[in-house]
């Protein structure tokens, strides 16, 4: 999925000042835990967050994050803008809240981040061990 | 490398400024004169694959004619007017020795497809298109390229130089406790680094994503403290050390949704406990050791050679 296709799938606006709208997304992630972010996302991840602040960014920059949409109209800082800029990370915002940009991307076809294999783990040792 | 995108954009501008229209410009000019007809003006067009040239009389600059008055004359049913009554006659022109970034303007304002250029005694020198511009910039930003690939084809090979029977790089970095906005700069400027030393991304990640909690956890809980990456052929050796506090039960605080962090760091997305769960699943090796009133230190070991017990990641 294209970042221009983002844009109008969730009817967001672009923060950054160059959006390449033809850059290509493979999966989304939505999450407000930085620790979350860093475990499950990697290369080609559209980040969705609540937060604003800029080590969002420097977390993406870390992960390897393609772009980030802030949800329910948040205006991040511009701390935050000026580090996106220079990172080259794409900075996007979204009117709806995280559930429903999340769910309007994942109707669209959008798939969510693939590394669940560590999540997955943790489901079973915490809710399918003593089913054994 | 998105992260050297932002760069590119302020390079692209110097680049224009450094560059002469010179430099951009096409210097094979192909020309015709005020005499021919547009059917013959067509002929040209067809045969070089253009779109404009300019019109010269005993040499002299007289106009430019484009694709466009082609087309108008066309329309009208003119192809036997001659150039000189088609053509555009108060010609616009840019001189070779001007920087790039003026030309660029031009078009901007103007909005021509193309201009002639000429040197300052008002020889017709050259023709200058906006797809002249930006092929001159791709071949200078390619040179560029080129350049930060050699930089990196070296760094990637100084293990291969060096002769020892054993060679390392180390690399510090210090971390200001407290200071939100500089937090993480030590593990991105390890990313960097690393990619450089040409190892592979699925490593670099686990050695980043590891640096970066570790970075935070500086951030955090102490007054500060320094990050030393050892690079040898083999692994990435990270060391995290501060001077306190210290942590008083190292098995409560690796468990999963344990955190003393206060609530100013959860709401920026920190400390819920998950920092040092994450350094050990990224890491092949984690030592952690700490006294309390006296210091932390993390060891985190990555294997480079092989996939190592994440290689997924």
């Amino acid at each position: 999925m294209k970042l221009g296709d983002v844009l109008s799938i969730i009817e967001g606006k672009r923060i950054s000042k160059d959006v390449d709208l033809d850059m290509e997304i493979q999966m989304g992630c939505g999450a407000d835990l930085m620790s979350d972010v860093l475990s499950f996302t990697h290369e080609g991840t559209l980040l969705l967050s609540g937060l604003t602040n800029p080590q969002v960014v420097r977390t993406a920059e870390i992960a390897g994050i393609t772009a980030i949409v802030f949800v329910r109209g948040k205006m991040p800082p511009e701390e935050t803008i000026a580090l996106a800029e220079e990172r080259g990370i794409p900075l996007m915002a979204s009117k709806y809240t995280m559930f429903e940009t999340c769910g309007r991307l994942y109707q669209a076809g959008l798939p969510s981040c693939g590394l669940f294999e560590l999540s997955l783990s943790r489901w079973r040792q915490t809710f399918e061990s003593n089913t054994k | 490398m998105g992260e050297d995108k932002g760069k590119e954009v302020t390079k692209l501008q110097e680049l224009t400024y450094e560059l002469k229209i010179d430099d951009a410009m096409t210097k094979e000019v192909v020309t015709v004169t005020p005499q021919m007809t547009m059917a013959e003006f067509r002929e040209v067009l067809r045969t070089h694959r253009i779109s404009g040239t300019p019109v010269l009389e005993d040499g002299q600059l007289v106009g430019v004619v484009s694709l466009e008055d082609l087309i108008n004359a066309l329309a009208d049913g003119q192809l036997d007017a001659t150039i000189g009554e088609k053509m555009a006659q108060d010609v616009k022109t840019l001189y070779g020795d001007e920087p790039l970034v003026h030309a660029v303007g031009q078009f901007a304002r103007l909005r021509y497809g193309r201009f002639p250029v000429i040197d300052r005694e008002g020889q017709l020198v050259g023709i200058l298109t906006q797809g002249d511009i930006v092929r001159a910039l791709l071949r200078e930003l390619e040179i560029d390229y080129h350049a930060e690939e050699i930089h990196r084809y070296r760094a990637s090979h100084i293990f291969q130089d060096i002769v020892s029977d054993e060679a390392a790089l180390v690399f510090g970095y210090y971390v200001v406790g407290k200071d939100f906005n500089a937090a993480g700069a030590a593990s991105s400027s390890l990313k960097t680094t690393l990619y450089r030393l040409g190892i592979s991304p699925p490593v670099i990640r686990r050695v980043v994503v590891a640096t970066y909690e570790a970075e935070m956890n500086l951030v955090i809980y102490t007054a500060g403290g320094e990050i030393v990456a050892e690079v040898r052929p083999d692994r990435v050796r990270i060391e995290a050390i501060d001077n306190g506090p210290g942590i008083p039960d190292i098995e409560q605080a690796m468990e999963p949704g344990f955190s003393t962090a206060p609530e100013w760091v959860r709401e920026m997305g920190f400390g819920a406990g998950m920092g040092l769960i994450n350094i050990k699943s990224c890491a092949d090796v984690m030592r952690l050791n700490s006294t309390v009133d006296v210091g932390t230190h993390l060891e985190i070991i990555i294997y480079t050679n092989t996939a190592g017990k994440h290689g997924a990641i």
